[in-house]
């Protein structure tokens, strides 16, 4: 077992799921919370990576980054180095890549708190933050732990983005999910079970914990 | 005071009215679907008027030709539903302490305890909403209502869920601590009893429109005889 490609990938689903709840929960509330057509537009490109072909995104990710873009030129004269190919820019892809599945369990979950709630609150003289952190998150909070580990779950399955943008470094970009391609190219079949039965497992457990931490106590139905 | 003067659309619903209510209670009657609940969202600033101007104290709360829009909770305006809309996952306590975020803890749990008192309520304080009968928890909405100390009251059939004795019991002290703390208040009901029992002014609300603003003898004149003609027939 490589573990340092596990370790690696661990990282990054943690690192890109902490991320995710920091930018999600704001617009998640933004976009249940706030007036306007333009908040239209807002929801349909954070939903893009959904319906996006990862090597697309990554492709993109890739060429902006690059040295090719003031953008790209601009951080790497910020970092020292490109942030392509480099631990910090699969954090950026997965970010992007991953967003959807943070915000999408989380505007269901705030717009289902009861707007005569927030009504009260307003009544009371809350404002916008003080209502997602005394109410949404509290009410929401299922739903808050269905976006976390969707989250990391996807991270830590991710291949499309990871290889355009990462490439396959070792300590650096190689996932567990770059691992198991490089594995069944060289025919290394009782290595990739493991890597991927560790990967199965790593989801199946994950899954499992969002089930029963959303699960109603008394059923579905009660 | 309060001043209205206002032009609100919803769908096919038109909602047109000017009034100045100046006595301590008015009662807004009306059938359902006269717009007394849009109104009282519309004065809490939970909507917006499409056109007109509403004021307390002559101090613009909404007034569209200025531009001017207060935030609900800056108008010192409490309003009490029949959906009692408590926080779930707070205690009753906790409930009622939520607009007093600007007082220190002493304070706040002196508040908490003097507003619990007076809905009769003082023994629920630990409880969560969940194990709150119906009218248990409408008075406990409208001790959180009035925790900050409000100017005006909007209350919108609060006490749907009291008996009769209840009701009137908690009417009767809710009534001497506002007139104590100077709240005007606005009750909305369809019930013509309520209407007489607290001796107010009565606005008469019917299709958007204000048809009658008076004693309740004069105001309701018409649905006195209505009422009392029903019962001549029994």
């Amino acid at each position: 077992m490589d573990w340092q490609a596990f370790a690696l990938t661990l990282r990054l689903a943690s690192v890109t799921t902490a991320i995710l709840l920091a930018v999600s929960v704001p617009l998640a509330a933004l976009l249940v919370l706030g007036r306007g057509r333009w908040l239209a537009g807002v929801e349909a490109v954070a939903a893009l990576p959904l319906v996006l072909p990862p090597t697309v995104l990554g492709f993109f990710l890739l060429v902006l980054l690059g040295p090719r873009t003031a953008v790209g030129r601009g951080i790497t004269a910020l970092l020292g180095h490109p942030l392509a190919f480099s631990f910090d820019g699969l954090v950026v892809g997965s970010v992007i890549y991953s967003l959807p599945f943070a915000v999408q369990p989380l505007v269901a979950g705030f717009a289902a708190v009861e707007p005569a709630l927030l009504d009260a609150a307003r009544l009371l003289g809350a404002g916008s933050a003080r209502i997602v952190f005394t109410l949404l998150i509290p009410l929401a909070r299922r739903s808050l732990l269905a976006a976390a580990v969707l989250s990391f779950l996807h991270t830590v399955g991710e291949f499309g983005v990871v290889l355009m943008l990462g490439g396959d470094i070792p300590g650096a970009t190689r996932t567990l999910s770059i691992l198991l391609y490089n594995q069944v190219e060289n025919f290394d079949y009782a290595a990739a079970d493991r890597t991927a039965g560790l990967l199965l497992g790593l989801s199946a457990a994950a899954l499992a914990a969002i089930y029963i931490g959303t699960r109603p106590r008394g059923g579905r139905r009660a | 005071m309060l001043e209205i003067a206002l032009d609100a659309r919803r769908g096919a619903f038109h909602l047109e009215i000017e009034c100045r209510l100046v006595s301590e209670w008015t009662v807004i009657f009306g059938p359902s679907g006269a717009g007394k609940s849009t109104l009282l969202r519309l004065i809490a600033g939970l909507d917006r008027p499409d056109r007109g101007r509403i004021a307390l104290d002559q101090q613009s709360l909404t007034d569209s030709a200025n531009r001017i829009y207060l935030k609900p909770g800056r108008r010192r305006t409490a309003l009490v539903a029949q959906q009692t809309a408590l926080f779930p996952h707070l205690s009753v306590a906790a409930n009622v302490a939520y607009g007093l975020a600007g007082l220190d803890g002493r304070s706040r749990t002196a508040r908490v305890a003097e507003m619990l008192h007076v809905v009769g309520a003082s023994n629920l304080a630990d409880r969560k909403p969940r194990n709150l009968s119906g009218g248990e928890a409408q008075r406990v909405a409208l001790a959180r209502a009035l925790a900050p100390l409000p100017r005006l009251l909007l209350l919108d059939e609060p006490f749907s869920a009291l008996d009769g004795a209840a009701s009137d019991a908690l009417l009767s002290r809710l009534q001497e601590w506002l007139r104590e703390h100077r709240v005007q208040t606005v009750l909305v009901t369809h019930d013509a009893t309520d209407a007489y029992a607290t001796g107010a002014e009565v606005a008469l609300l019917r299709e958007g429109r204000l048809a009658a603003l008076g004693p309740a003898t004069s105001a309701l004149a018409a649905e006195r005889e209505r009422i009392v003609g029903r019962l001549g027939g029994i």
